[in-house]
């Protein structure tokens, strides 16, 4: 699909804007779960070979805890909320005060489905808002959470590209709390026929 | 592992080595990570296949190393062109897994185990055997093979090292 490789600079700023108010909606709800102010970096927006796309969060062998979601409705895509070890242990203290064992490497059933809830409760928080922004219906899937290597687990949401080609467009955002002690990934990858709907939801579509 | 030069294949990508060295391919998911090997000649190949079939490639131009079926015979090509023989080629793969299970699986999400099939089905066309595999499961898998002994090593956050 050529039309990728020449978005124009107020599309992608139009996208920017897409990840910032789903994004800045999702960082109010984690910051109202965990009582603390959570700061939010500039959306990126960008078409990266799939080998780059997990480089943003440290490496294909980076091992993190990544809660994926389907998005259905009009514009479906694929949404992972990926956080680091360090960060999730944190999370867990913080929030419910589970104690995370630091020589136990696993994480129990009770802490996984802690993390896949507030990961459920952000991307929520992020397509509710992004669907009264562009009037187009968006619904989170259940969520389905993994503890394992960050290429492993987003190359799962790269397979609707992969039959078009060697890169995929992302929007993420990344939250930080209290100066990195927690840090979250927020990764929006619509499927390539869902940002014409998206462009001309919110009027900017060409045609 | 000293001295041993190390080739990277990234994903949806391919290539092959002689001479000892190493081949390796990280984070794999329901990627399969499929190496060919003649030990004779001690040439090696290995592909990150992302997608089972060229059938649905919609890119202008195929990268031969995405696709199952396009990316083995390439792959055996590459290899014939250094030297080996193509009927003492012996296949392994691992990889191929369902990260995340839902329920109601539509086709799409059961990307790994068709992966799988898909590999297998084309190496019975191509009459290569397979002399080991570890595939499936729910994780994510690194692996590396070494030219000079056949050996192909699996990493993985919840087991560890296997080798195969």
């Amino acid at each position: 699909m050529a039309e990728f490789k020449n978005f124009e600079a107020f599309e992608l700023d139009v996208l920017k804007e897409v990840g910032n108010i789903g994004a800045g909606n999702a960082a109010t709800a984690l910051s109202k779960l965990l009582n603390k102010p959570v700061d939010m970096a500039v959306p990126k927006v960008s078409l990266l070979p799939f080998e780059e796309i997990a480089e943003l969060v440290g490496g294909a062998e980076q091992v993190v805890l990544g809660v994926f979601l389907r998005v259905e409705g009009e514009a479906p895509g694929n949404m992972f909320f990926l956080i680091e070890e360090n960060s999730a242990e944190r999370m867990l203290n913080q929030l419910l005060s589970l104690r995370h064992d630091e020589g136990d490497k696993g994480y129990s059933e009770m802490e996984l489905s802690a993390l896949c809830e507030i990961g459920n409760i952000l991307a929520g928080s992020y397509l509710s808002s992004l669907a009264d922004f562009t009037q187009l219906p968006m619904m989170p899937s259940v969520p389905a959470i993994a503890h394992d290597m960050a290429g492993a687990i987003l190359s799962y949401g790269l397979m609707q590209y992969g039959e078009m080609g060697d890169s995929a467009l992302l929007i993420e955002t990344t939250f930080l709390e209290d100066h990195q002690s927690l840090e979250g990934h927020f990764f929006l990858i619509p499927d390539p026929g869902s940002f014409g709907k998206i462009f001309r939801s919110l009027g900017v579509g060409r045609e | 592992m000293t001295g041993q030069t190390l080739v990277k294949v990234g994903m949806a990508d391919l290539n092959v080595v002689d001479g000892g060295a190493l081949l390796k391919t990280t984070g794999l998911g329901s990627c399969v990570g499929l190496t060919l090997y003649d030990s004779k000649s001690g040439i090696a190949g290995m592909a990150h296949v992302m997608l089972p079939s060229s059938d649905i490639a919609r890119e202008a131009q195929i990268n031969l190393a995405k696709y199952a079926d396009t990316a083995i015979p390439e792959l055996l090509n590459r290899m014939t062109v250094l030297g080996a023989n193509m009927n003492r080629v012996q296949a392994k793969m691992a990889g191929g897994a369902q990260m995340f299970a839902f329920a109601g699986q539509s086709d799409t999400l059961r990307i790994g185990p068709r992966n799988v099939e898909s590999c297998m089905s084309m190496l019975n066309r191509l009459r290569i055997p397979i002399v080991s595999h570890d595939t499936g499961g729910n994780y994510g898998r690194t692996i590396e093979f070494d030219s000079g002994s056949g050996i192909l090593m699996i990493r993985s956050v919840q087991f560890g090292i296997k080798e195969i």
